[in-house]
């Protein structure tokens, strides 16, 4: 057992080109107090993962509008966006509608 | 813990609908999708039995999902079409040349023939070659006349009966936007209707069948549905005006999803007054092509760039008009003095 929560990110529709072109990372979130939310996995993106422009990623506390965001490929829209309790395993895709037509 | 699909057919719901606020499953989601786009196609007419149908395909997401739900209906609802892929090659490096890949692979996936036209045949420019003489300024005016004019020149070459474009509802909503923006009162009486046929003969329409359809739902149609399409950035500054629009919209649409309905149902909708003057539409004495002007917008800028003044019907065109008018005036001179 490792500690920490381990999660794979990934990322599609150009999202990926602010995080290195790399489409899949799989990460380990340390242990904290508080349980992991997608509120809390942005702000570790933004100062651990996130390579360029992070206005392009994140406005404000949530992702940049027209920016989808899937956990275990379900939309969050459905789980509660920002407070979803991010579980271990989980898989959580970043899909951005804003490149190309 | 999973939110049951809103149909009730028992299976975990994947997606939050934007324009209705339902949750569905993948089935019911694709279910609804298509059948959508269905019903937009046949209120509005947009084809008749026989028709052969250019899909404009870039590679990107729109009109992937264009061409690949065209083929299923087709199919599934027997509208007796003939569908083709019809692309422009802008002639940009490392982007239109990276998207083209995925266009073919478009036609092996469906089985559709590829027509693919460049600037560079079509117009003696290409995009690198424009961007080279004139720099990033106003690119995407050049790049947006000369596609729009491609597609016109591709569509007759083929002979087809018209074009369906990738446009959406997101970005139906932006264009409204923008014409109101730029106080475009004739482009914001066409931009909405579902077909864009001009009053010249000679010219083939445009239909948009995703007019209706949301981005998000776009997208997550090509998610789960694992259709290949090409999403890098175009090399060339974009737009920034419509930037602006682009991100207005998005931030309004998070509070309020309707928006982008509300906002294409007002374009529809707006009525100019009967003396209102709008420029009326004739024919590009050059190239034929539809124009209110002599000559459309593609030939004077083609007409800037070959002969070096680039700035030629870009914004306020005074400046560059009397720059033409001199050269014109020096040609004369110099014809007179070599007699
Ligand atoms: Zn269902
Ligand atoms: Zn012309």
């Amino acid at each position: 057992m490792t500690d920490g929560l381990q999660v794979t990110l990934e990322f599609g529709g150009g999202a990926e080109l602010l995080f290195g072109n790399i489409k899949k990372h799989e990460v380990t979130l340390p242990v904290d107090d508080t349980p992991w939310t997608i509120r809390s996995l942005l702000t570790w993106m933004k100062d651990n993962l996130l390579k360029e422009r992070p206005e392009l990623f994140i406005q404000g506390d949530t992702v940049r509008p027209g920016i989808l965001v899937l956990v275990n490929d379900a939309d969050w829209e459905l789980l509660g966006e920002l407070d979803y309790k991010i579980e271990s395993k989980d898989t959580i895709l970043f899909i951005s509608t804003l490149h190309g037509g | 813990m999973p939110v049951l699909c809103s149909s009730k057919c028992g299976k975990n719901a994947i997606l939050k609908r934007p324009k209705t606020g339902d949750a569905l499953c993948k089935d019911c989601f694709f279910w609804a999708f298509e059948t959508e786009v269905h019903s937009t196609i046949i209120s509005g007419n947009l084809f008749k039995r026989g028709d052969t149908v250019a899909v404009a395909a870039s590679g990107g997401k729109d009109s992937t999902v264009l061409a690949y739900v065209l083929k299923v209906l087709n199919e599934r609802h027997d509208y007796g079409l003939n569908l083709v892929l019809l692309s422009i090659d802008e002639g940009i490096t490392g982007y239109r040349d990276d998207s083209l890949e995925t266009v073919k692979q478009n036609r092996d996936d469906y089985q559709m023939p590829l027509k693919i036209l460049s600037y560079e045949e079509l117009f003696g420019w290409t995009m690198d070659a424009i961007v080279a003489q004139i720099g990033r300024k106003n690119n995407c005016t050049f790049c947006g006349v000369f596609r729009r004019q491609a597609l016109d020149k591709g569509a007759t070459q083929l002979g087809v009966n018209c074009v369906a474009t990738g446009h959406n509802a997101d970005d139906l909503a932006e264009t409204v936007l923008m014409n109101i923006l730029r106080g475009d009162i004739a482009r914001l009486q066409r931009c909405t209707s579902i077909i864009t046929e001009s009053e010249t003969e000679g010219t083939i329409p445009r239909v948009k069948p995703l007019k209706y359809t949301y981005e998000k739902e776009i997208v997550m149609y090509a998610y789960f549905k694992r259709l290949v399409y090409f999403s890098t950035e175009c090399v060339f500054a974009p737009n920034a005006y419509r930037g602006h629009a682009r991100a207005f919209l998005k931030d309004l649409e998070k509070i309020r999803p309707s928006v982008i309905m509300d906002i294409i149902h007002s374009g529809e909708s707006l009525q100019v007054k009967d003396n209102v003057k709008l420029p009326v539409r004739t024919q590009c004495s050059r190239c034929g092509s539809v124009s209110s002007q002599e000559l459309c917008k593609a030939c004077v800028l083609l007409e800037g760039l070959n002969r070096g003044l680039p700035k030629l019907g870009i914004g306020k065109s005074s400046l560059a008009n009397r720059a033409r008018d001199q050269q014109d005036a020096e040609k004369k001179e110099k014809v007179i003095c070599d007699f």
